[in-house]
């Protein structure tokens, strides 16, 4: 018992009429883990999230938290607090009001209570704020506001549902930067619902990516990058290019796969590199933006090159994108580049060289 | 169109619409038994005969009964079913509650007819009783429409906030949504009770020997000597609608301040 | 453990969103169920019956029926409170039109509520208030009369204000005007104004972005303004019997006499019967033809719009003919059930294949 997970789901399922939108989920998160659910609109992260905060019922399966089956347990009596998209601030309450809701119950006397609430408000950065009226707070406030009142609480876990969407892209990539401080000084079990990939990335220990109601893949962030379990999870987070490939009939040996792949030529990848199992025959090679260098001086030595011809430019400031065909495949790439001092950029029609390596691609079968 | 042309017609729809009523207190304080211009100066001496008419005593007291007890009962009865209409999805909602609005639409004569007919057929004798019934039926679905405004402005996560934050549901209830739906409640309370005070054609049908005040007043209309106190009862009548509107329009939008929205616009 | 298992399954069915939703309806819905649809039952129950005397015969017939529809009495009450209710309903709508449009368009956010509200005030006072109110206004020795031999226009009081069909419209109109404003207001509210800009960036000039945009999507809420007010005047009892005279006198002042001066319940609710019957075909048939126009009007152009626009005056020169020849013809409960039978067809077809587009009800 000692290491079981302080969350575990067991082949969850959830039906809406005929809607079946949890498919046999399960999965175990870790004390003291930042754990994201992500995934488009519709994939069932959110449904999961209210699953385990107690307002929606399973169909199946189990929820346990702390070694406790949660089935039939009331959302208030779960160690878990919920921070709701839309905040959930009580319009009629003042802002300490607000966050020292869930202690009235509490067997405090009303200066501990007071003084909670203060350390609270503190810890979100909001200590002169308690005597607002909570209608009157901006956005990024409300957000304080519903994370301290949540954490005030001190639950197992604090479940968050897409906190930072109704947030402008300034103040959100402030928030995700300080939720993961809050998260870390606090060592509670977050669960985040996202459906921004970008900010399930920079925030969490472990991501669970959810396709129609069924989880795709589990992993740490650079896993999920580096290694997607599909094809479907590789567009999903980040960029990938897709060319195809065919699998050698000799194919699939100790020493590797042997693969051609259009546009870059004949290879062998681990079969570390190839989710579920490799075959001879028609086959797809995922390889991200980055993976494949533009050689600005023709010069530079490359185990690997190929060759193509610049049809697009995409500056972004520090980075450009290139859209690039490469000689022998079929459709153009995504090919990323950082802008650096003293290096110009690319022409259009240009043709240039390009290095890549053989790990960085990823084979689907 | 432009706005000049427009905001004309509206000023004068606007006085047409109120011509009627300012008649009312004219006449009222009119020291003239006829009605009819050029006024004859000032006096209270109709609203002193109000005071000496145990007949009307009776009236406002079966008026006020009836009134309380409707705005009450609809206000319960739509408190009930606004929160399922806003709330929660159940088979043939819209039917459900399109049915009970329907009275908004219905002739009152239809209704007061029917109520009678069974009334009669089952043997009860019209009362302060019957006349409640009937208002109630009436008021119900402004009540609903009133505060379904007031259930709709309520975010649902509210609700879920609480009780995830550990309180029960009867807790959630009392320190949640009653306090950000009492504006509405107080609203739909005054409302019916003013629906009920000025309606005639149920109250008529019903009453028996109980007689509300515009059943009263309906009597009255046949006496011409007696229209100069008709025309200070009115007075009082329509004061005091005005009154408790004004209330009912304070309390709704102090509900909408409360939850923190932009008012846009009216009752219903 | 076996025998807990019915009560949970109950016990869940209750708690979740449609038991708890049910639960919560009920008691409106029963209230409802028992002090108006059973009511209505026992109306049109009645209307099958006879009154002999003191007591109700309980035998099947429908002779109620018969002697309502040949008796040309309630036909001329009937008709005119049908035609009472039309005009009124076409005054208050057209006159409201305009005042909401400038309260939706003109009027600053902050203060439409305010407008709202002083246009809502009248109609929460004293109805019977009201029409009395307009009877002084009218009487031969009242303000307007006065007023107008005050200023030398007239030597002699009109008598004609007073006590006739035009009184009621006058009347009824006054006092139904706030139920038009309202639904055309929200319609007009909903109206996303960027599209009156695209339109008038398409080249559109004003009017006929008000003609192509503004007015087919404030259709709902005219319509709905339409039942509101048709409905409730259609029934009317008290401006009639106030203002109206012998020539003004509605259906509902006969329902009211057969009942309480006739002591005829079952001709009484006879009458209630057919008068919501020909309001609601009435109203069914109005819906369904303004549908069709404004679906076909979007479809055709040149001479065939013309034929479609007059194709309704047709139609109501037809019914017309039906009823005044088809029960000479046919016989009178034949003539009537085919004529109902056709308007329902008709509409129900229309209702259902002609797309709702946005003139929803």
């Amino acid at each position: 018992m000692t290491d079981a997970p302080l969350i575990e789901i067991e082949g969850v399922e959830k039906y809406y009429g005929d809607y079946h939108a949890l498919r046999g989920i399960t999965a175990g998160i870790g004390a003291g883990e930042f754990f994201s659910l992500l995934g488009p609109s519709g994939c069932g992260k959110t449904t999961l999230l209210r699953a385990i905060a107690g307002f929606e019922d399973i169909s199946a399966g189990r929820i346990l938290i702390a070694g406790r089956n949660m089935d039939g347990v009331p959302p208030n009596r779960r160690p878990t607090n919920l921070v709701f998209q839309s905040y959930a601030i009580f319009p009629h309450l003042s802002v300490a009001e607000n966050v020292g809701f869930g202690l009235r119950r509490a067997e405090m006397s009303t200066a501990d209570k007071r003084r909670a609430v203060g350390e609270a408000l503190e810890m979100v950065g909001l200590g002169q704020y308690g005597g607002r009226a909570a209608h009157a707070l901006s956005g990024g406030q409300r957000q304080r506001v519903a994370l301290a009142r949540a954490l005030i609480l001190k639950p197992k876990v604090l479940l968050l549902d897409e906190p930072l969407s109704a947030l402008d892209k300034k103040m959100r990539e402030q928030m995700q930067v300080e939720l993961r401080r809050l998260q870390r000084q606090v060592g509670i079990t977050f669960v985040l619902v996202t459906h921004d990939q970008e900010e399930a990335l920079i925030m969490s220990d472990r991501i669970a990516v959810m396709f129609e109601g069924e989880i795709a893949q589990l992993d740490a962030p650079e896993a999920l990058y580096r290694r997607p379990a599909s094809r479907k999870v590789g567009e999903f987070i980040g960029m990938m290019n897709f060319l195809p490939a065919q699998v050698g009939v000799s194919g699939v040996t100790q020493g590797g796969i042997a693969v051609e792949v259009a546009g870059l030529g004949p290879t062998v990848l681990q079969s570390a590199q190839c989710p579920g199992a490799a075959r001879p025959g028609a086959a797809e090679v995922g390889v991200r933006p980055e993976s494949l260098t533009v050689l600005f001086d023709e010069g530079t030595p490359a185990a690997h090159r190929a060759t193509g011809r610049v049809d697009e430019i995409t500056y972004y400031g520090d980075m450009t994108y290139y859209e690039i065909t490469l000689e022998g495949a079929p459709k153009s790439v995504q090919v990323s580049a950082r802008n650096m001092p003293g290096r110009r950029l690319l022409d259009r029609g240009e043709t240039v060289a390009l290095a890549w390596d053989p790990s960085s691609l990823v084979l689907f079968c | 169109m432009t706005a000049r042309p427009l905001f004309i017609f509206a000023g004068l729809y606007l006085l047409v619409l109120y011509a009627p009523i300012v008649l009312l207190p004219l006449f009222a304080f009119n020291d003239g038994t006829v009605i009819a211009f050029p006024l004859q100066g000032f006096t209270l001496d109709w609203f002193a005969a109000l005071l000496d008419t145990p007949a009307l005593h009776d009236a406002t007291l079966n008026s006020l009964i009836i009134a309380v007890s409707t705005a009450v009962f609809a206000t319960t009865l739509g408190l009930f079913a606004a929160r399922a209409a806003t709330r929660y999805r159940f088979p043939l909602k819209g039917g459900i509650v399109g049915f009970i609005m329907l009275p908004l639409v219905l002739p009152e004569v239809i209704v007061a007819i029917s109520l009678l007919v069974v009334l009669m057929q089952i043997g009860i004798d019209p009362g302060l009783w019957t006349i409640i019934l009937g208002h109630t039926l009436i008021s119900t679905p402004f009540a609903i429409a009133i505060l379904q405004g007031s259930f709709s402005n309520m975010d649902n996560s509210l609700e879920e906030a609480a009780i995830d934050l550990g309180e029960t549901r009867w807790g959630t209830f009392r320190l949640i949504t009653l306090p950000l739906v009492t504006p509405g409640i107080v609203a739909s309370l005054l409302i019916c009770f003013t629906i009920s005070l000025d309606e005639f054609i149920i109250a008529f049908f019903l009453s028996g020997n109980a007689p509300t005040l515009p059943v009263y007043l309906w009597g009255q209309l046949r006496f011409p000597a007696r229209l100069p106190v008709v025309m200070a009862l009115g007075t009082i009548l329509v004061a005091l609608s005005v009154i408790l509107l004004m209330i009912a329009e304070t309390y709704r939008r102090r509900g909408l301040r409360r939850a923190g929205l932009k008012d846009t616009g009216g009752f219903l | 453990m076996g025998d807990r298992r019915p009560v949970n399954a109950l016990s869940k069915a209750l708690r979740s969103d449609a038991g708890r939703g049910l639960t919560l309806v009920s008691p409106a819905l029963i209230y409802a169920l028992l002090l108006l649809a059973a009511p209505l039952a026992v109306i049109v129950l009645f209307s099958f019956w006879t009154q002999n005397f003191l007591t109700i015969e309980r035998v099947f017939t429908l002779d109620n029926y018969r002697t309502a529809l040949t008796d040309p009495l309630y036909a001329t009450l009937m008709q005119r409170s049908i035609s009472i209710a039309g005009m009124v309903t076409a005054v208050t709508v057209i006159l409201a039109f305009p005042v909401a449009y400038y309260i939706s368009f003109y009027v600053r956010p902050e203060r439409k509520s305010l407008w709202l509200f002083l246009i809502t005030i009248p109609f929460w006072t004293s109805y019977l208030i009201r029409v009395f109110l307009w009877r002084v206004i009218l009487a031969f020795d009242g303000p307007v009369n006065g007023t107008l031999m005050g200023f030398g226009v007239i030597d002699q009081p009109l008598p004609w204000l007073l006590y006739n069909a035009t009184a009621v419209v006058i009347t009824l109109a006054h006092a139904f005007a706030p139920f038009a404003i309202l639904p055309i207001f929200v319609a007009l509210e909903k109206i996303d104004r960027a599209l009156l800009e695209a339109s008038r960036d398409l080249g559109e000039s004003p009017a006929m972005t008000f003609l192509r945009v503004t007015l087919p999507l404030a259709m709902p809420g005219v319509l709905a303004a339409v039942l509101i007010v048709f409905i409730p005047t259609v029934g009317d009892y008290v401006t009639p019997r106030l203002v109206g005279g012998s020539g003004g006198t509605m259906i509902a002042n006969m329902i009211y006499a057969q009942i309480f001066d006739l002591n005829d319940r079952p001709m009484g609710a006879t009458l209630a019967v057919l008068a919501m019957t020909i309001v609601a075909l009435t109203l069914i048939w109005a819906i369904s033809r303004v549908r069709l126009w404004l679906w076909l009007g979007g479809r055709i152009s040149g001479r065939a719009r013309l034929l479609v626009l007059a194709a309704p005056v047709a139609e109501i020169a037809l019914i017309g003919w039906v009823i005044g020849q088809g029960p000479a013809i046919f016989g009178l409960i034949p003539a009537l059930l085919a004529l109902a039978g056709a308007v329902l067809v008709s509409s129900a077809a229309i209702l259902f294949s002609v797309p709702r587009g946005r003139f929803a009800v």
